[in-house]
C-alpha cells in the first residue's frame, strides 16, 4: 500500500524533445489512476517511469513520501503488467507467478511460496494450468499470469500498461470488470495506462488525460465528461465525441452553422466579449423536438436541420447533419482533429435521438438541444469558458467517497466471505453464461458489483457506437 | 487442389532426393573406400569388390602404423576445437548482447570490424603469423591455434548471436528487473534460457570452423603437440613408397565425421525448440 507522488516530472530524450513535460499527479493510497491519451502522448513513458525503466530528466518521484529517482525498479516494490505480458516462456506458469518470490532469496520458504502461488493462481482461475508452458495458453490466460506475477508479492503498487488491448473484444470487457474487482478487493494503489476510453471511463477513480507530454486535466470520469477544462479533453473523453460548432455570440443567441440557438444568458455572460467561439454539444443533449416532455422543453431551444442520414441501433439511434464552416474555422478544427489522432474532423453534427424518434434522413426536422448543458470554448486558446469548477471539484470529491466506501465493502465481504477469490470468480462465471453478474455474492459486494456491472454495460453500448 | 497438392509433394521429394544425392554421394564413396584393401583402391568400381572388404585401414589409424599419428592429432583436435569454441561462445555472447541491448557508440565499429575480420583471407595472414608465433614461441602449441582459430570463430558467433537477441523481448528483461532482478540476474534468469539455442547453433558453427581448418592446422605447427586432424590426414604414408594412404586417408575422414554428426544430433532440439514462443502474445 503506497501514495505515489509526482513531482513536475520530466522527461528529455537525446535530442531535446519532452516525452513528458511538467506532469505533477498525487497518486493517493488504495487510488486507481488511469493515464490515457492518443499515441505519443508520454503516458507508456510516465508510467515506466515510474516503475524505473525510464530514467527521470528532472524533477521528483515519491513512493510514501521518500524519494525514489535513481533507485533501480527492484527496489520500488512496484509490479507491472506489460502490454504483450512478457511471460518468461522457458518456466511454467506455477514458476511464472512464482519468479518474483524466488528473486527475493530466503524471504519465503518453499512451503510459503507454494501457498501465496496457489492462493493468486486459485484468485485468477489459474489453478488448472499451472504446470503448463505461457506457450500452450490463450491470450487472455497469459494476461492472468501476467496479473498472477503481480499479485503473487505485496507490492505497493500495480502498473498496467495497456494490459487489455492485445484481448478480443469480449475477453476485454471481462478483464476488466476483472481487474476493476480485483482492485478494490486489494485496495492496492494503481496506475494504469491505456487508450481506450471505455477503459478509462470504467476503471479509473481519477483519470488524467495527457496530450503531447503535458497533462491536460486530471478528475474524476464524470467531472472530465461534464466539466472538461479544454476542447482537447472534451473532445478526447466520450464516445461519439462531443461535436463543435463554431458560432459567433449575439446576446444570448449562438449563430452556428446549423441554427440559431438560444443559451442560457448566464452561459452567454462567460463567453462575453469574445468574437468567435466553439460550441462542444454532447451528441446526447439533442432530441427529437416532439418526443421531448413539455416540462423539459424549456431547458433548451429548437432548431430545424436537415439530417443526412440516421443509424438505429435497439435503444437509441445516430443521427447525423453535414454542415459547412468557415474556412479559418475549418482549420481550426482540423488541427483539433490532429491533436486527437484523427486526419480531419468532419464537419458534422452526431446527434443521439430516441430509438422512438420518426426522423429520417433527407428531410427537414425539428431538434431540439439541452442548451443548459452545453460548453462554450475559447477558439483560439481552446479554454473552457463556461467550465464550473466547483461542479467539477464536487463530482471528484464524490467518486473518492464512493471509492473509499467501495473498497471498505469489498475487503470486509473478503474478510467474512469463504475466503480469497469467491466474490472474484462467481462474478467472472456470472458474466459468461449472461446472467446478472453480481448474484450469489453476499450482500456486501451487491453495491459494487452492481455499480462495475452497470459501468461495463454502458460501456458496451459506447463501444458499440 | 488435391492435384496440385499431390504435385507438389512430389516435386519436393524428387528435389530433396537429388540434393542428398548430391550431398551424401562424397561420403558414401569416401565410406566405400575406407573399407577397400590397398590393392582394391585402383579397381574403379565404386564399392569395395566382393570378398575384399577390409577394416586394416580402420586397424591401421587406431591402433596400428598409424596410431601415433592420427590419436594424438584426433586429441588435439577435439582439445583445440572445444577450448576455441567455447571461448568464442562467451566473449560472442557478452558482446551480442551489448550489441543488442545496448546503445553505445562504437557499436557500428564492433560489427564491421568484425565482418571485416572474417572476410580477411586465412592465407594472407599465415605467413606473417607463423613468423611471428616462432619468434614469441607459441608456434607448434595448442594456444598458438586456438588464437587464430578465434579470429575465425568469433566473427561469425557475434553476427548470429546479435541476431538472435534481438529477437528476445526486451520486456521480458524488463519484468525481471521488476519483478526484483538485478541486471545480471534478470540476464541469467530471463534471458540465457531463452538464448540458450542460438547459443548451441553458433557453438556448432563455431566448432564447425575449427574443427575443419587446414591452413592454420598444418602451417603452425610441427609435431604430434599441436597437429590437428586435417594437418595429420597429409602426413599419412601408404605401407610402402608404391603404395597411396587413400584408405587409411578415408578412414580417418570417416572417424572424424562421427563428433560433427553426433553433436548437431545431440543438439538437435535445443536448435530446433520453438525460442521464444509464448513469452508475448503471438
Amino acid at each position: 500500500m503506497a501514495s505515489i507522488t509526482l513531482n513536475h516530472l520530466v522527461k528529455k530524450y537525446g535530442d531535446g524533445f519532452p516525452a513528458v513535460n511538467d506532469i505533477s499527479i498525487d497518486i493517493a493510497d488504495g487510488e486507481f489512476i488511469i493515464l490515457v491519451g492518443p499515441s505519443g502522448c508520454g503516458k507508456s513513458t510516465l508510467l515506466r517511469m515510474i516503475v524505473g525503466l525510464e530514467d527521470i530528466t528532472d524533477g521528483d518521484l515519491l513512493i510514501n513520501g521518500q524519494r525514489v529517482n535513481d533507485k533501480a525498479p527492484r527496489d520500488r516494490n512496484l509490479a507491472m503488467v506489460f502490454q504483450n505480458y512478457a511471460l518468461y516462456p522457458h518456466l511454467t506458469v506455477y514458476e511464472n507467478i512464482a519468479f518474483p518470490l524466488r528473486l527475493a532469496k530466503g524471504k519465503h520458504s518453499e512451503e510459503q511460496v507454494d501457498k501465496l502461488v496457489t492462493e493468486a493462481a486459485a484468485t485468477l482461475e489459474l489453478t488448472d494450468h499451472l504446470q503448463r508452458k505461457p506457450a500452450n495458453l490463450s491470450g487472455g490466460q497469459r494476461q492472468r499470469v501476467a496479473m498472477g506475477r503481480a499479485i503473487v508479492r505485496q507490492a505497493d503498487a500495480f502498473l498496467f500498461d495497456e494490459p487489455l488491448s492485445n484481448l478480443d473484444a469480449k475477453l476485454r470487457g471481462q478483464m476488466r470488470s476483472e481487474i476493476s474487482q480485483m482492485q478494490r478487493r486489494l485496495g492496492v494503489t494503481s496506475v494504469y495506462v491505456t487508450h481506450d476510453q471505455t477503459e478509462a471511463m470504467t476503471l479509473g477513480d481519477r483519470v488524467a488525460v495527457l496530450k503531447k507530454g503535458e497533462l491536460q486535466q486530471i478528475a474524476s470520469p464524470r467531472e472530465l465528461y461534464e466539466q472538461p477544462v479544454n476542447l482537447f479533453v472534451a473532445g478526447f473523453i466520450g464516445s461519439p465525441s462531443m461535436n463543435f460548432l463554431p458560432a459567433t455570440l449575439e446576446g444570448n443567441v449562438l449563430r452556428t452553422a446549423v441554427g440559431d440557438l438560444e443559451i442560457p444568458a448566464e452561459k452567454a455572460r462567460k463567453a462575453a466579449g469574445k468574437k468567435v467561439v466553439l460550441v462542444g454539444v454532447r451528441p446526447e443533449f439533442f432530441e427529437d423536438a416532439k418526443l421531448v416532455e413539455d416540462h423539459k422543453r424549456s431547458n433548451g431551444s429548437t432548431f430545424m436541420a436537415t439530417l443526412t442520414h440516421t443509424e438505429w441501433l435497439g435503444n437509441e439511434q445516430y443521427g447525423y447533419i453535414n454542415f459547412d464552416p468557415a474556412p479559418e474555422m475549418r482549420e481550426l478544427l482540423n488541427n483539433l482533429a490532429r491533436d486527437m489522432d484523427a486526419d480531419e474532423l468532419r464537419p458534422q453534427v452526431v446527434v443521439t435521438l430516441d430509438a422512438a424518434s420518426r426522423i429520417r434522413g433527407g428531410r427537414e426536422a425539428e431538434l431540439w438541444l439541452d442548451t443548459r448543458k452545453l460548453h462554450l470554448f475559447d477558439a483560439e486558446t481552446g479554454e473552457n469558458l463556461t467550465r464550473d469548477a466547483e461542479a467539477g471539484a464536487e463530482l471528484t470529491r464524490q467518486a473518492g467517497e464512493e471509492r473509499a466506501e467501495e473498497i471498505a465493502t469489498a475487503q470486509q465481504a473478503d474478510g467474512h466471505g469463504n475466503g480469497n477469490g469467491t466474490g472474484f470468480s462467481s462474478g467472472t462465471s456470472g458474466r459468461t453464461d449472461g446472467a446478472p453478474h453480481g448474484q450469489g455474492n453476499g450482500a456486501p459486494v451487491d453495491a459494487a458489483a452492481t455499480r462495475s456491472g452497470g459501468a461495463t454495460a454502458a460501456g458496451g453500448k459506447r463501444s458499440a457506437g | 487442389m488435391t492435384n496440385t497438392k499431390t504435385r507438389g509433394k512430389v516435386l519436393w521429394t524428387v528435389v530433396t532426393i537429388l540434393v542428398l544425392i548430391y550431398a551424401l554421394f562424397p561420403v558414401i564413396s569416401i565410406l566405400a573406400t575406407s573399407f577397400k584393401a590397398p590393392s582394391d583402391l585402383t579397381s574403379g568400381k565404386f564399392l569395395p569388390s566382393s570378398g575384399k572388404a577390409t577394416t586394416s585401414n580402420y586397424e591401421q589409424i587406431l591402433v596400428g602404423d598409424a596410431q601415433g599419428l592420427f590419436l594424438s592429432a584426433l586429441r588435439n583436435s577435439i582439445g583445440i576445437s572445444l577450448i576455441a569454441t567455447f571461448i568464442a561462445v562467451v566473449l560472442a555472447t557478452l558482446c551480442a548482447y551489448a550489441i543488442a541491448r545496448l546503445d553505445f557508440p562504437g557499436k557500428k565499429l564492433v560489427l564491421t570490424t568484425a565482418l571485416a575480420v572474417s572476410i580477411f583471407p586465412v592465407i594472407s595472414i599465415v605467413t606473417p603469423l607463423f613468423n611471428l608465433w616462432r619468434t614469441i614461441g607459441l608456434y607448434d602449441t595448442w594456444l598458438g591455434l586456438i588464437i587464430p582459430y578465434l579470429s575465425l570463430t568469433l566473427p561469425i558467433s557475434i553476427w548470429t548471436l546479435a541476431a538472435f537477441f534481438r529477437q528476445i523481448p526486451w520486456e521480458l528483461e524488463q519484468a525481471a528487473q521488476v519483478d526484483g532482478a538485478t541486471t545480471w540476474q534478470a540476464f541469467r534468469k530471463a534471458i540465457v534460457p531463452l538464448a540458450a539455442p542460438g547459443v548451441f547453433t553458433t557453438a556448432i558453427i563455431a566448432f564447425f570452423i575449427a574443427w575443419n581448418d587446414f591452413v592454420y592446422g598444418i602451417s603452425l605447427t610441427s609435431t604430434e603437440a599441436a597437429r590437428p586432424v586435417p594437418a595429420a590426414l597429409a602426413f599419412f604414408t601408404g605401407a610402402s613408397q608404391f603404395e597411396a594412404p587413400t584408405g587409411a586417408i578415408s578412414a580417418a575422414a570417416i572417424i572424424v565425421t562421427i563428433p560433427i554428426v553426433l553433436l548437431v544430433l545431440l543438439f538437435q532440439r535445443q536448435i530446433v525448440s520453438g525460442l521464444t514462443s509464448g513469452a508475448v502474445k503471438g
